[in-house]
């Protein structure tokens, strides 16, 4: 069976700073692998060990920095990495994203069986680059996936973690499946997979190579206009000195 | 005449969800500023089950609302539903089409955008017309620590936003809708995903913090067992829903469902009492927009202080029992 992982480097938005001009300060912000991606990972490696003769392929869009990403992936399972990279990747948005990854599949990975991608990346928090990589590839997709069971090489059962409850569904291989976070600590690098992932190399194509004629910012058709820190519309805090002020501003606020 | 589409999206019980109503009393004012537009719905659903929502939609301000029915779409099927969605879009041709962030409406919208390939902008906080007609839609990135506004290209202009952001309107809107039933031949699809089962969650584990007026809710400062006892005698008091942070869900002092914040619930109540919650802007996402918030913790420099109305420095579990005291006189 052959897996496709996607996987996104993200800034680790629990470490964000501002500049006194209100931007984002993005100078020593530490990149990491999407959480969300983390499990996609661990989900790919467990079903290499239940299906024989699998093999894991992580894929990433980014810049070259991104390698040390995809080699961690390695690290933790995965058998060799593929990186889409390309100043003309630049800007893209979820659409002109899935565009560019489904290209790539469709060009250098076309042989594939199940591709498995986080439902959200903490940074964008979209959750459109997995169904938009699905739609491109014309293949189904499974959503906020929370298990997978009875994977067979050609099928698998998703039980996928709905508002109202959990909804079980079985997919026929060609798939692409969104997971969600897992119950468990997600999965770390190995000391052997380590030391292979010193030893691989990553691929490397750009858009020349994956067949696009557009990418990035000219594939898009949304565009950022305007970005700006979020501003609350409460005054101060006001703040209680006695046990009675607190209450008295809470009976205030029930009978608003 | 410029034409807004909505999603009008079916729960499981067989019911419009709520979100329909809250988009489409924010399609209206889209509307206003557009000098006036077409306003539709596109229902897909089970034979005979569009004829229930009539009213509804009569009461909503749809003027027209397009009804896809077939026995195939009883359960939501991405495959199916996606297929019908975007016959309907490309032969109406909207101008804007919004669709609740939902499960379904967050795996629905982008398989119709990319088909169509136009732009999709997620999870709206804020959706206007700016001076050239076009649909500004304003989004949290970066965990909430960026608002981002968003313009698309090409048509249509779609955008999903999170039930309880905006609110239904307040009165109704009736309008002489049309109804017109379209027809797929969808017999020969053949699904490659295929429906298994379903276990509902317990009713009330679902409802209650939705439509709680007051949430008292606990982090990682809360401690323990006897910490989360506390904020269950406050809740008592105020008549009000126990709701956690992430952290105190990892600590095992609440269930799952009780989690409020970018993975876990959105809720707006009247009141959110945080109580040794510090406030990460994950969990600012999901109660930010709660109509006063009040805050309880021990460190006088944590986030939440930036976000309330009113709070208190202090140990909560020095200041709740006092609080509850004072609360009952």
């Amino acid at each position: 069976m052959k897996i496709l992982v996607c996987v996104k480097q993200v800034p680790d938005t629990t470490d964000i700073k501002w500049t006194e001009n209100n931007t984002m300060q993005r100078e020593g912000v530490e990149s990491i692998i999407n959480p969300f991606d983390l499990y996609a990972i661990e989900h790919a490696v467990n079903l290499k060990k239940q299906i024989s003769d699998s093999v894991v392929t992580v894929l990433t869009m980014g810049p070259m920095q991104a390698e040390s990403m995809l080699r961690k992936a390695i690290a933790m399972g995965c058998d060799d990495a593929v990186l889409l990279s390309d100043k003309k990747f630049a800007g893209a948005d979820t659409y002109a994203t899935g565009k560019t990854i489904a290209a790539a599949i469709k060009n250098k990975l076309s042989d594939y069986d199940l591709i498995i991608c986080g439902q959200f990346a903490i940074d964008g928090d979209t959750a459109q680059t997995g169904p938009s990589i699905a739609s491109q590839l014309d293949i189904p997709q499974v959503t906020f996936v929370k298990a997978l069971e009875r994977c067979d090489g050609k099928s698998l059962y998703a039980i996928r973690e709905l508002e109202e409850g959990m909804e079980t569904v079985k997919v026929e291989f060609p798939t692409l499946i969104c997971v969600l976070q897992g119950s468990e600590d997600p999965i770390r690098p190995t000391i052997a997979g380590t030391i292979k992932a010193q030893n691989s190399s990553v691929t490397v194509y750009t858009m020349e190579d994956i067949g696009l004629d557009e990418a990035g910012i000219k594939a898009s058709p949304t565009y950022v206009s305007k970005a700006f820190r979020p501003e609350h519309n409460r005054g101060e805090c006001t703040y209680c000195q006695t046990y009675a002020s607190l209450a008295q501003k809470i009976k205030e606020y029930v009978n608003e | 005449m410029s034409k807004i589409m909505i999603y009008a999206e079916v729960t499981r019980d067989n019911y419009l969800h709520t979100v329909v109503f809250e988009l489409a009393y924010k399609a209206q004012k889209l509307a206003e500023k557009l000098d006036s537009a077409d306003v539709s719905a596109l229902l897909i659903c089970k034979c005979g089950l569009g004829e229930n929502f009539k009213e509804a939609f009569m009461n909503s301000g749809f003027d027209n609302v397009y009804i896809v029915e077939n026995d195939r779409y009883t359960h939501y099927s991405t495959e199916l539903y996606s297929k019908a969605a975007i016959e309907i879009i490309k032969e109406v041709q909207p101008d804007i089409v919004l669709i609740g962030a939902t499960t379904q409406g967050r795996d629905l919208a982008p398989r119709i955008s990319s088909s169509l390939h136009t732009g999709l902008t997620a999870d709206c906080t804020g959706l206007d017309i700016n001076e050239n007609g076009k649909l500004a839609a304003t989004r949290p990135t970066f965990g909430g620590k960026l608002m981002a506004t968003i313009l698309c290209k090409t048509l249509p202009q779609m955008a999903t936003v999170r039930p309880k952001v905006f609110k239904p309107s307040p009165e109704n809107i009736v309008k002489n809708t049309n109804f017109i039933y379209k027809d797929f031949e969808i017999a020969d699809i053949k699904r490659k995903v295929e429906f298994i089962d379903f276990s509902a969650n317990l009713r009330n584990e679902i409802n209650e913090l939705d439509s709680a007026e007051i949430i008292v809710a606990g982090g990682r400062g809360m401690k323990n067992e006897e910490g989360f006892e506390l904020l269950k005698q406050l809740a008592d008091v105020l008549d009000g829903t126990i709701g956690a942070s992430r952290d105190a869900v990892e600590m095992g002092l609440a269930p799952q469902s009780a989690q409020i914040g970018q993975t876990g619930k959105t809720v707006t109540p009247k009141l959110y009492i945080a109580c040794g919650i510090s406030g990460a802007i994950q969990h600012l996402v999901g109660m930010q927009e709660a109509n006063r918030i009040v805050a309880i913790n021990a460190d006088k420099d944590a986030p939440i202080f930036e976000v309330c109305d009113c709070g208190i420095v202090g140990d909560a579990f020095e200041i709740i029992p006092k609080l509850i005291e004072e609360l009952k006189k």
